[in-house]
């Protein structure tokens, strides 16, 4: 017989009989005689038959090929996800099976591996945020933002947590979605022209039921943020303030911790990540030692073992889950460990001075961007400068139009912020507002011909208007 | 012996030393004061490590032989279901054509994945026995938060907002914690002496303010609740919704439908059904599956497609209780679940399942003159032993797990479910050759023997992994929670 | 860790704590039965100086590496003085449960209480109980 299809399953029927006698049992059906005839399903499951593997890879490539991928296009998209090259080590040492098909660390002396890893990775989330505790990683930035809620509540008991209207109106989303009926009940504070958090309205809002103040650095838009006032707003109420951060920005950033920062969360899919149509990201979440104990999910700990040689463990397991239950600090139970190994390695990679080499790259291409296509009539900036690797534009047309226009030339023009209008709804007419993410990857040609293409529609559209 | 090498990254770095490049500035060379304002400017770079790229690999290299993988021998660990993961579904989910594609991409420029995500959601609904499915949770625990957030939305509706949850005795730890996420009190069920729920304890907890049940079928047992039906109506006549725990999933796939049980929302684990490797703690994806009269309350968006075969996210469902998560969830794990599920179709699936149950019942039988089986009967696809009867010699199930590691098969779940004394939970799972089932059985065997004659042994095992056993406690009471610097200065001049 | 026992001297709670009357003040702290059970303690989690304690409701909780314990306050008073030391050296406990592993001292509101408190015969005789 053939073999059509794979299933994985080494047995051979020779196996499978000796296997039936070994427990008694006179067919596979016996096996499962303890779930009810009413339940059982005699027929097969409407699915399409199976493949041998080569023509499921045949299926994977059709569809893969009906998609062009924004890495094939000139793409400015960024809003949350970006196209940072990832180097080829980090695939090299996320596909070592050891480590990719193991499970959680929970029998260290056999884990040493991965444990090690996330020891490593939560220095460099410490290192990088200046705060005293990482934990092992979250899902991705929203979930990360509702665990910083969670956590805000539980530490001050308050009732409210004030959001500005610059945190990403997705993590916003997934913040009220996940903590509708648990936690503190966000509040959203508007943006000041220029697209910075307007700290007057901020200051207005926080008060003795405020668990906690949330600013994005760099905010949605791109603008920066006064980390240091809005801490001030925060601690003088007795509120805890978080920082949604870019992780890649705190090469030439000051560190959150350093401003007065709480908790630190973030999206740290632009190391090691490919874009993945948004996911697997990266949540990570960083604190003060004071809030350690209220941390979510995984923390590995140094020590030694009965003979006093170095080791890793998972440690405060007190707090999770699997020992609180309903007392946990969350119901995480991962970590997205593969990916804070991939981040970890593209981290090692750039080390300390290639971080800072690769966030002045972005800047510097970022801000020659910037000045090209506030040149084209009738382009005016949304973010007020300067801004790290992404900004907001105002056009004078639809922006969904431009992108749609831009996309038989080749460019992926950005995102345009009428897509987010319910949660930016104080932000005022947004037609026009036009993300626009740049990376190491973009080279100038690009960038000049895509100002042109810019230019050649708004021109276009005049024409057509006059 | 030579010490086995255990400086972390940070201890290896040399200042100076880099293995990064980038492309030369091919713009303006603005000075960074202007770029970045003074106030916001870093100080003092992060401590990153300074390493070459032949350093890192070997670091890494070097790690990966301090851990074990399913690749690496069998790992049995019970309520995880480590199967083997395709090497071809690596291959599908790095294609440029799904990994290379950016959530906000113009909608016609993604059809390939609308498709995979659509297809995928029936596929799921089909093996589920439901109606809708949503793609968009991270994880297992994820989906229990989102699927309890639907059944809230649901009584809501409906005028009502009970606020208890029913979990048995039995269940993943996972499941209290996510009905307080929800807002929702937890209320414990005891089990019956085969096991199951206790239905004479269940009916007195059916009142008014019953929202649900949350069970795992077959449970964490590894028994399958013969009373299921029962409970679904009992559960829905005083007007509570059932949640499907889908992390067993892998006993029943084409066999029973958690549908057909009565079950109105329920997730996979599609990195334990659906083989993705588990990367030491993720990502996965915990996708739910529901009833058609809780599909107004899915998150948003939903994949549709149009009458001329177009795919489109469908962002207008006014019923929704939101997004759960940033864009559509965890994609590159879903296109593996897809390319497993399409590779297997009905029969390989169900077949999964068969050489899932007759692996664990023939692991049963080869060890339950040894290891008690709390529960005389078949057990699907993990059985739960106790190291109970090696208590005498003062070993203990904890010790079994470590001495296990000296045989080169990874432990079975220990102390879980909790209903068990000395619980070791196994579940081998379909990839095992019979070879590989013999070595797991001869080694429980001799480990059991070794507790009679040398328990000791088994105290101080392991006895041949890099590290003897770690002082968990220490590293509770005085947490060193990352690297430290010396003098917590710079670590480069 | 110690050997087994219950000193003569001190009173017992139902919920495995020790209490020692001294004038206005009660010392509390866990029985060795509690400490055997709970196993390696990591980590105490307890009240501040001024805040009130109440018969029968927990007041702090005790940590071993895979469990956590409510403490029960045997009596009601307001704390007014902590055990400092187990910040660091929570093991004490274990080591010492009678003496330098004590957890609370409060000042008793509701010295009535003492009536229901075992004595060391009758809290032997609840623990060959269970």
């Amino acid at each position: 017989m053939g073999r059509s299809v794979t299933d994985y399953v080494p047995h051979s029927e020779l196996d499978v009989r000796a296997l039936l006698d070994a427990v008694g049992a006179q067919s596979i059906e016996a096996l499962f005689e303890d779930i009810p005839e009413a339940v059982r399903r005699r027929e097969p499951l409407a699915l399409p038959a199976g493949l041998s593997e080569l023509e499921v890879l045949n299926e994977m490539r059709r569809l893969a090929a009906a998609s062009t991928p924004a890495t094939s296009l000139v793409s400015f998209l960024g809003a949350g996800i970006y196209d940072h090259y990832v180097p080829a080590v980090v695939d090299a040492v996320v596909s070592r099976s050891e480590l990719a098909t193991a499970y959680t660390p929970y029998q260290a002396e056999r884990s040493q591996g991965v444990l090690q890893t996330i020891f490593e990775f939560q220095t460099a989330i410490c290192e990088l945020t200046g705060m005293d505790v990482s934990n092992a990683g979250l899902y991705d930035a929203g979930t990360a933002l509702a665990e910083a809620s969670l956590l805000a509540g539980h530490q001050t008991r308050r009732g409210r947590v004030v959001v500005s209207a610059g945190v990403h109106p997705e993590y916003r989303q997934v913040l009220a979605t996940e903590t509708a009926h648990h936690g503190p009940r966000p509040q959203v504070v508007d943006l000041a022209a220029g697209a910075a958090t307007d700290l007057e309205a901020l200051g207005a809002a926080v008060d003795a039921d405020t668990a906690a103040v949330v600013l994005q650095q760099p905010n949605f838009f791109g603008a920066f943020e006064d980390l240091g006032a809005a801490a001030e707003i925060a601690h003088a109420a007795g509120a805890l303030f978080v920082v949604v951060g870019d992780p890649l920005a705190m090469g030439l950033l000051e560190a959150p911790g350093r401003l007065g920062a709480d908790i630190v969360v973030g999206e740290a899919q632009a190391f090691g990540g490919a874009m993945n149509f948004g996911g697997p990201g990266l949540g990570y979440m960083a604190v003060t030692r004071k809030l350690m104990r209220r941390l979510p999910g995984r923390l590995v700990g140094e020590t030694v073992d009965s003979e006093g040689k170095r080791g890793f463990v998972l440690t405060l397991q007190t707090r999770e889950q699997h020992i609180r239950r309903e007392k946990a600090t969350s119901n995480i139970c991962s970590n997205h460990a593969l990916s804070a190994l991939g981040a970890l390695v593209h981290l090692s990679w750039l080390g300390r001075e290639g971080l800072a080499e690769l966030g002045l790259l972005c800047a510097r291409k970022t801000a020659y961007l910037r000045q090209a296509l506030l040149a084209v009539p009738g382009v005016t900036a949304f973010t007020a400068g300067p801004v790290f690797r992404e900004l907001a534009v105002r056009l004078p047309v639809p922006a969904a139009q431009l992108v749609e226009a831009l996309v038989p030339l080749g460019f992926l023009a950005g995102v345009p912020a009428a897509r987010f209008a319910a949660q930016l709804a104080g932000a005022g007419d947004l037609s026009g507002v036009l993300l626009v993410a740049v990376t190491e990857k973009r080279t100038r040609a690009e960038m000049d011909a895509f100002v042109a293409a810019v230019a050649a529609h708004l021109a276009s559209t005049e024409a057509d208007h006059a | 012996m030579p010490e086995v090498e255990r400086r972390t990254i940070y201890e290896k770095s040399c200042c100076g030393r880099r293995a990064y490049s980038l492309p030369a500035t091919d713009v303006p060379e603005v000075p960074l004061d202007e770029l970045v304002p003074a106030g916001l400017r870093r100080a003092a770079p992060p401590r990153l490590p300074e390493v070459s790229e032949l350093d890192l690999l070997r670091h890494f290299t070097h790690l990966s032989t301090l851990n074990f993988g399913v690749e690496s021998g069998s790992y049995p660990l019970g309520s995880c279901t480590m199967k083997y993961n395709p090497k071809v579904n690596e291959v599908a989910c790095r294609l440029e054509g799904f990994a290379g594609l950016h959530p906000y991409q113009p909608q016609a420029l993604v059809q390939g994945a609308l498709e995979l995500m659509y297809e995928l959601e029936r596929w799921l609904a089909e093996i589920a026995g439901l109606a809708r499915v949503t793609l968009q949770p991270a994880a297992g625990a994820h989906g229990e938060l989102t699927g309890l957030l639907i059944m809230r939305a649901s009584h809501q509706a409906q005028g009502r907002d009970p606020r208890r949850i029913i979990i048995p005795d039995t269940a993943h730890g996972t499941n209290p914690a996510s009905v307080v996420m929800a807002g929702y009190e937890p209320v414990a069920v005891i089990s019956d002496a085969r096991g199951g729920v206790d239905l004479e304890a269940l009916k007195p907890l059916l009142d008014d303010d019953l929202a649900g049940l949350m069970l795992t079928n077959p449970n964490t047992l590894g028994v399958f609740d013969e009373n299921i039906t029962e409970i679904a109506r009992l559960v829905h006549e005083a007007g509570g919704l059932l949640y499907y725990d889908g992390a067993n999933s892998n006993a029943v796939l084409g066999i029973s439908r958690p549908g057909d049980m009565g079950f109105d929302v329920v997730h996979f684990n599609t990195h334990k059904t659906f083989s993705t490797p588990h990367g030491g703690g993720g990502p996965g994806a915990g996708p739910i599956a529901v009833r058609d009269t809780l599909a107004p309350f899915l998150p948003v968006p939903l994949v549709g497609k149009t009458e001329d075969g177009r795919f489109f996210f469908d962002d207008d469902r006014p019923q929704s209780i939101g997004k759960v998560r940033t864009f559509y969830g965890n994609f590159a794990v879903l296109v593996r679940a897809a390319a497993y599920i399409r590779g297997l179709g009905p029969d390989g699936l169900r077949r999964v399942s068969e050489m899932a149950v007759l692996n664990a019942n023939y692991v049963m039988e080869g060890i339950k003159d040894l290891y008690e089986v709390p529960f005389e009967r078949r057990c699907m696809h993990e059985l739960v032993a106790s190291a109970a009867p090696l208590k005498e010699h003062g070993v203990r199930a904890l010790d079994v797990a470590k001495r296990l590691l000296d045989y080169g098969v990874h432990p079975p779940t220990t102390y879980f479910p909790l209903l068990v004394d000395e619980a070791l939970m196994i579940e081998p799972t379909e990839t095992e050759s019979r070879e590989d089932l013999d070595r797991l059985i001869e080694a429980l065997r001799a480990v059991a023997a070794e507790a009679a004659s040398d328990p000791q042994l088994l105290r101080e095992a392991p006895l041949t992994m890099p590290v003897r056993r770690l002082d968990e406690a220490e590293a509770a009471r005085h947490p060193v929670l990352r690297q430290r610097f010396p003098e917590d200065g710079e670590s480069c001049a | 860790m110690a050997d087994e026992t219950y000193p003569q001297e001190l009173k017992y709670y139902r919920e495995h704590d020790w209490v020692r009357l001294e004038g206005e003040d009660a010392v509390f702290g866990i029985t060795w039965f509690a400490q055997d059970a709970l196993g390696e303690i990591v980590y105490a989690d307890l009240p501040d100086v001024g805040d009130e304690v109440i018969a029968g409701k927990p007041y702090g909780e005790l940590e071993s590496v895979k469990a956590v314990s409510d403490v029960i306050a045997p009596l009601t008073g307001e704390v007014v003085e902590v055990n400092d030391a187990l910040e660091d050296e929570p093991q004490r406990v274990n080591e010492d449960c009678y003496g330098e592993g004590w957890i609370l001292r409060i000042r008793m509101t509701a010295p009535g209480q003492i009536g229901e408190l075992l004595d060391v015969d009758a809290y032997k005789a609840f623990l060959d109980e269970a």
